[in-house]
């Protein structure tokens, strides 16, 4: 049968007892309280137990591709803001790296130290919500309301710092856009001390809970040697048991001054590659940005925020790509440029794109219950896996 | 009730009596019972918002109280929607089903001594079955709508229900073996009104049977952890997508009254019921008394304890929960059952009276070590108590 | 042991031959270019020979060159287990771009080359599912194509609409 485009071949079987059956053919639709963003999974399925589930996507897709041809190299920054608004300061970051890596721009000191602690305030931001939802899908909504509490003042932080609370647009190609306001260090400083300690909260409240452990481990394994063959990145590689972090293996920025760990699944509740293993890597990630923010603070120099470059900037023609660790793992910017104004090509690659090319394949004999806990595992956000 | 006929009316025939009934079910619908489901919206509500560091409703009527009459206004004048390929008589009469699956237990509850619509000597069973028209409706509104994931929210709750009632039935059985009758009220006067000859601690096989019993009565009346059937994140709203307006409002209200049903009958089984110690002159006062007993047990254990469950716990999975239906709780309650049958044959009375000692003794110990480890965790955080004033009548944040 | 372009650019050349063009630019940036036909070979080789061990495919951008009259394909390669990265490129002429497909070597490239696939009109021979993925299906062109037009409708939906600007 078809279902909008898609050929099903829905199967049928006799049991035992001559009884004909069917299998259902669901749309977990483009409008569902738990996907996530706009995203639809068409559905095969033998009551509750799933034969196969694929991914429709395209429902969010903007063109932001093609509109970075179109607006030129400053003015494409706003855009990097919605390719994932979730985490959004990784986009900026992204753009500018490339573009500087092009036209051979140095950022001064400060600027990269608030670049990163604007980074990494963005990956605590991204992996509440992250979290959040995840507890929220699971059935417990009050985790997902204690997590939006947190990020109510990382709002009030980063509303302070750029104006803005969503899309930032804070990161310039060359540095930042403004500096750190007076008596913002501090309040970053309160917010840690407050917010540390709120991670344990958290852990005694759902992490180890005995009936979120069972819903999620054991749930979708996915093995090391599958992980890199579908390019998964960030937390979903590395609750693979993938020891990979941009940040540590190809530093960027001045991250080779810091000191940090890599958490990485080891299936302490079951598998390796389970649903917990993920789920616990976001929070362990969230302690180790904790520390990095917390170093930041004490090591950033002064000195200006922003180099100087040309405001009708035409980096040479090349290409390069660039990768750093965003919330959702290792995005990477290609960009092409032809000696114009105008970029000739920019493609971006994104974590969730990969996670949810893996959904056909580790979704097999699922229930659907357990689809929702796969979905949010692996922290799919839908602009980003379509653009 | 026939009395109170009876002297009304000379020669009283079936019309009157008919006409007393609905009367008198009129006033205990419209006067107990929706006020019942109403107001426990309000207080499920503020406490979900406390414990979600938020405040819930407060805009309507002081500190949000007139919330539910609002919303069931606002449920009333909406526009009653139903899905052209949806099976019309089915989709239509589905939520009265579950209604009267819902309301029929109020006719045997006994509220106090004297306050029981109909003292029937069944009356145990009857609640247990009434409360299993509930299924039927769910399967027609799964069914009529005409959408696979009401089908799917329908057919789980089915499944969910019809499983739970095996191991509640099997919990009931040890008290109505101890009491020797299903009547309600003939199991309260068996118990007294301190702790120590409440049925709970009578003998070790009925603590179990409270928490098998309560654990199986959550399950039926879908909360979490099962509520699967209503799992948002799933299925929009399970079995009840397609409803909008006074429909929709009915499966809700059933859902939320259901609570004190659960509450209810878990008082008269296990908690003692209406037993006050003192008997007044003043029948009044008595029932007054009795009633406000019954009620506050019923609403903490049957409303308080699901709503805190219902806002810490993750949902379970249906194949986790069908396992713990028949491999855990079906065992455990047979074993109740026939462990109940022999403490009544051969336990010697000295063994009674020092096991419902030491079971009362351990409960308030427990209750204690909770205490303490609430406080600790109080003082964990560093909350004072500006922080913790649960103030239901609050209308700003709390401090921090 | 992690190889640097120039030996991995040889080990290529060692095994490939000509198929395999010259090393351009340097570092993680390194490329070499590849006939559209042979890519699949190559990514084979790359994926399983024990001291290149390519076993990720980071990423497959399809690039649009008018003025040089081809589509590019670029292909970022990582190896997690060696650490070291390369970059191999495919040019395809632009009135029928023709690439062999990698979706049996890499995972992932099956949905890559669709993307590329629907963006740009490359045809992936041998891919098992080639159909658009961002665009609907019965979307006309490739959108991002230099060349590319916008259709005036879509199903009778407008896609332009008048300046409001105007009085």
């Amino acid at each position: 049968m078809s279902l909008a485009g898609f050929e099903v071949e829905v199967q049928r079987s006799k049991d035992d007892g001559g009884v004909v059956t069917e299998d259902m053919t669901l749309s977990m639709g483009p409008q569902h309280p738990s996907t996530h963003g706009v995203l639809r999974f068409v559905i095969r399925a033998d009551g509750e137990v799933m034969k196969e589930a694929i991914p429709d996507i395209g429902y969010l897709h903007r063109s932001i591709e093609k509109i970075a041809e179109k607006v030129g190299w400053h003015g494409f920054l706003p855009y990097t803001d919605r390719v994932d608004y979730v985490a959004a300061m990784f986009c900026n970051h992204g753009w500018s790296l490339a573009s500087e890596q092009l036209a051979g721009i140095e950022v001064p000191k400060r600027g990269e130290y608030c670049r990163v602690i604007a980074d990494e305030l963005c990956r605590i931001h991204s992996h509440l919500l992250g979290v959040g939802s995840m507890a929220m899908d699971i059935g417990a909504f009050t985790p997902f309301t204690h997590a939006i509490r947190e990020r109510e003042y990382l709002n009030d932080l980063f509303e302070e710092l750029c104006g803005a609370r969503l899309t930032f647009h804070y990161m310039r190609i060359g540095g930042v856009g403004w500096d750190l306001p007076a008596g913002w260090i501090d309040k970053l400083s309160h917010f840690l001390d407050r917010f540390e300690p709120l991670i344990d909260e958290y852990d005694r409240l759902i992490s180890f809970n005995k009936i979120f452990v069972e819903r999620l481990a054991n749930v979708a394994p996915i093995t090391a040697e599958e992980a890199i063959d579908y390019n998964l990145a960030g937390p979903n590689l590395r609750g693979s048991g993938v020891r990979y972090d941009v940040r540590k293996d190809e530093p960027y920025s001045v991250y080779p001054e810091l000191e940090f760990d890599v958490p990485i699944g080891t299936g302490e509740k079951g598998t390796v590659g389970d649903c917990f293993d993920r789920y616990i890597v976001r929070m362990r990630e969230m302690r180790e940005s904790c520390r990095i923010l917390r170093q930041c603070v004490v090591q950033i120099p002064d000195g200006p925020v922003i180099a100087k470059v040309p405001r009708n900037l035409k980096p040479p023609a090349g290409d390069v790509y660039v990768r750093l660790e965003s919330a959702r793992g290792d995005m990477g910017w290609y960009v092409v440029s032809d000696g114009t104004a105008f970029p000739h090509r920019c493609k971006i690659r994104t974590g969730s794109f990969s996670a949810i090319s893996i959904v056909p394949k580790i979704s097999r004999n699922l229930m659907i219950a357990d689809l929702i806990a796969v979905i949010a595992s692996l922290d799919l956000v839908a602009p980003e896996i379509d653009r | 009730m026939a009395e109170l006929v009876g002297s009304l009316f000379a020669e009283p025939t079936w019309v009157h009596y008919l006409g007393a009934a609905l009367a008198f079910g009129t006033i205990i619908v419209f006067g107990l019972v929706l006020p019942i489901a109403g107001i426990t919206t309000w207080v499920e509500r503020r406490i979900m918002g406390r414990m979600q560091s938020r405040i819930g409703p407060n805009r309507v009527g002081p500190a949000g109280f007139l919330q539910w009459l609002a919303d069931g206004i606002k449920n009333m004048l909406k526009e009653d929607i139903v899905p052209s390929a949806a099976d019309g008589p089915l989709f239509r009469f589905a939520p009265y089903v579950v209604m009267v699956g819902f309301v029929g237990t109020f006719a045997a509850l006994p509220f106090t001594s004297a306050l029981i619509v109909a003292d029937l000597n069944v009356g145990i069973l009857y609640v247990t079955s009434v409360t299993a028209l509930v299924v039927v409706g769910i399967l027609m509104a799964g069914w009529a709508s005409n959408n696979k994931w009401s089908l799917l929210g329908g057919i789980r709750s089915a499944a969910q229900i019809v499983s739970y009632e095996i191991p509640a039935g099997l919990s009931i059985f040890p008290i109505v073996m101890m009491t020797g009758s299903l009547g309600m009220q003939d199991i309260i006067k068996l118990q007294g009104w301190a702790p120590w000859s409440w049925n709970l601690f009578a003998n070790p096989f009925a603590f179990v049977a409270f928490f098998v019993f309560f654990v199986s009565a959550l399950a039926e009346g879908n909360r979490t952890p099962f509520d699967l059937p209503e799992a948002e994140s799933e299925l929009v709203a399970g079995f009840a997508t397609e409803y909008s307006g006074m429909r929709n409002l009915l499966f809700f209200m059933a859902e939320w009254g259901n609570l004190y049903v659960i509450g209810a009958i878990v008082t008269t089984l296990f908690l003692g019921g209406w037993q006050i110690p003192f008997t007044f002159e003043n029948k009044v006062v008595q029932h007054v008394l009795e009633f406000a007993t019954f009620f506050l047990k019923a609403y903490g254990v049957g409303v308080l304890v699901p709503i805190w469950l219902r806002w810490t716990l993750p949902r379970i999975r249906v194949d986790q929960m069908m396992s713990m239906c028949w491999k855990y709780l079906v065992p455990i309650a047979f074993v109740n059952l026939i462990g109940t049958a022999a403490w009544m044959i051969w336990s010697p009375l000295w063994l009674q009276v020092v096991t419902r000692m030491v079971l009362v003794v351990s409960a308030a110990a427990g209750t204690m070590m909770f205490a303490h480890r609430v406080v600790y965790h109080l003082e964990y955080a560093k909350l004072t108590r500006a922080h913790l004033l649960f103030n239901p009548l609050a209308t700003t944040r709390s401090p921090g | 042991m992690a190889m640097d372009a120039a030996g991995l650019h040889a080990r290529l050349r060692e095994k490939f031959g000509d198929v395999v063009g010259p090393l351009e630019g340097s570092g993680r940036n390194a490329s070499a270019t590849v006939a559209p036909a042979r890519i699949a070979e190559v990514g084979e080789f790359l994926k399983t020979d024990p001291a290149l061990r390519f076993d990720c495919l980071s990423n497959l951008s399809g690039v649009d060159y008018p003025k040089q009259g081809h589509i590019q394909i670029v292909y970022h390669l990582f190896s997690y287990l060696h650490r070291h990265a390369f970059v191999l490129r495919v040019n395809a002429p632009r009135d029928n771009p023709q690439v062999a497909t990698v979706s049996s070597v890499w995972s992932h490239a099956d949905w890559q080359e669709r993307e590329a696939f629907d963006l740009l009109g490359v045809t992936f021979e041998g891919h098992p599912d080639l159909r658009r993925i961002l665009m609907p299906e019965d979307w006309p062109g490739h959108p991002l194509r230099k060349d590319f037009v916008e259709p005036e409708s879509y199903h009778g939906i407008p896609t332009s609409r008048e300046s409001l600007l105007k009085a």
